[in-house]
């Protein structure tokens, strides 16, 4: 098959077919980086623009580097040095970067949805690095992407996401490709942390943490985003900890060979004990370089159908 | 449609046997060599080159596969870019004489693809170029320097070298357009 879409959204809207297709272009695209020059002329002449609502240091740098690795231009707009803070408006300022020759923009935004506005409007295609508490498709393509990696294949794979299901954008994006790539998909955390969204999903709901790791070959830990909360979920950090947090003791009821990952940056002894969280670093480094890979693999595709529209 | 034999099985079973004599007169043994081999016949070409290599000096050269697609020169124009394959080069190009293996020349351009991608592995002493077929047309100053057979071909010529690893039998034909 061949990449049709201009843009990469979110993971809602994705087959498994293209899905898979990213996931095996990054694969190709993960061998470039492991050479003595890390560059290759696929995206020569093409302008990407990092637009950047958000806070963000990990996920801005693994695009820029996708893109400098596909010898893309690259400008970089983050929010205290662009004229948001003189009160332009998000499209207008997307309107502005087209006409500097940005034929692809990627967007971080505290707003759901934003990037789909960007995509009704503008020329340009759009890639969503994160909007408010909707999509993170890239982290959950790079998730999914380490899984594969890991486990052979995500079909059958009993996966168990545990915390902040409610304000995560990564947890909605990995619930929707692991479904649809025919994983088992369990949520658990404090009920007033699960999302509405989750029985459409398919997705199997917990509020027992041993429960829901029972025999679960990978647990992806979400971070509790002490800045997303902004009225009280739960009674205490300790609380949450005592029955969320993953520590050695809780983790023997999880398949011998359980994979424990976290999309960073880890609350130490708050969602993991600190030794589960030694372990899990090494998982965590080659995420981040499978972020890269997989990025490279999202710009290459869209570029080529943004070509064809 | 129209369909020539240009080569069987057997003359493609002697020309690899020539070629590879070639190659070890050349560069004096098989001790620098390493065979690159250019997505997807390509490399099966250069496997059995390699065999070969094998059965006369009791070396076995590295190899590596060359997936060139994102070094094209038409990404920009062509309307369906085509899926990006990995290259695997397992060992260092430094100082090597490199060979490095296409099924068809052409117009050169995937030549020229290959020698960008494999520059940026590092510095080989030299490249050297095996076609099994050179169907002429060429648009960049490229020729090979070990070759199968030489065949005049129209453009709207189809050229195909069909081997046992990827299409059940061994034979190099043209299909009128």
């Amino acid at each position: 098959m061949t990449f049709q879409r201009k843009h990469i959204l979110g993971l809602e809207e994705l087959s498994a077919e293209e899905i898979t297709l990213i996931l095996d272009t990054a694969e190709s695209m993960k061998e470039v980086s492991a050479r003595d020059v890390k560059k290759v002329p696929a995206l020569r002449g093409v302008t990407v623009c990092n637009l950047f609502y958000e806070p963000s240091t990990r996920t801005r740098s693994s695009f820029e580097i996708a893109e400098k690795r596909l010898s893309a231009d690259v400008l970089n707009f983050t929010l205290s040095h662009s004229s948001v803070t003189k009160g332009e408006t998000l499209l207008d300022t997307a309107r502005n970067l087209e006409a500097m020759g940005a034929s692809v923009i990627v967007i971080r935004h505290p707003m759901s949805g934003s990037p789909w506005l960007l995509a009704k409007e503008l020329n340009s295609s759009i890639i969503n690095a994160g909007d408010g508490s909707h999509e993170h498709p890239s982290q959950a393509l790079l998730d999914l992407f380490t899984i594969r990696e890991m486990k052979g294949e995500i079909k059958g794979l009993k996966v168990a996401i545990v915390g902040d299901i409610l304000h995560s954008r990564v947890a909605r994006s990995n619930v929707w490709g692991l479904i649809k790539l025919g994983a088992e998909v369990r949520v658990v955390g404090p009920p007033t942390l699960i999302p509405k969204y989750i029985e459409n999903a398919n997705a199997r709901t917990f509020y027992n943490l041993e429960e829901a790791i029972e025999g679960a070959d990978v647990i992806i830990m979400l971070r509790i985003q002490m800045e997303r909360q902004e009225s009280v979920y739960f009674p205490s950090l300790r609380e949450y900890s005592r029955f969320y947090g993953l520590t050695r003791e809780k983790l023997k009821g999880a398949d011998k060979d359980a994979t424990v990952m976290h999309p960073g940056p880890i609350n130490r002894g708050i969602e993991l004990s600190s030794d589960i969280a030694d372990d899990a670093s090494s998982v965590i480094l080659d995420q981040v370089s499978n972020g890269i890979a997989v990025r490279m693999a999202m710009f290459y595709l869209v570029a080529s159908a943004g070509r064809n529209q | 449609m129209a369909k020539k034999i240009l080569m069987d099985s057997e003359t493609i079973d002697r020309t690899i046997v020539r070629i590879t004599s070639e190659i070890l007169e050349k560069n004096k043994g098989a001790r620098e060599l390493a065979v690159i081999g250019i997505r997807t016949r390509g490399v099966h070409i250069a496997e059995r080159i390699v065999k070969r290599i094998n059965k006369l000096e009791k070396i076995k050269p590295p190899m590596g596969t060359l997936d060139i697609t994102l070094y094209r020169d038409d990404l920009r124009r062509k309307t369906e870019w085509p899926k990006v394959e990995r290259t695997e080069i397992p060992f260092s190009v430094e100082d090597k004489e490199v060979i490095l293996v296409d099924d068809v020349i052409y117009t050169g351009r995937t030549t020229r693809a290959a020698l960008e991608e494999i520059m940026d592995f590092g510095r080989p002493s030299s490249i050297q170029l095996v076609a099994m077929v050179d169907r002429g047309h060429r648009e960049l100053p490229i020729q090979p320097d070990y070759l199968g057979i030489q065949v005049n071909t129209l453009s709207t010529e189809k050229v195909r070298v069909h081997l046992k690893e990827t299409d059940g039998k061994d034979e190099v034909i043209v299909k009128k357009g």
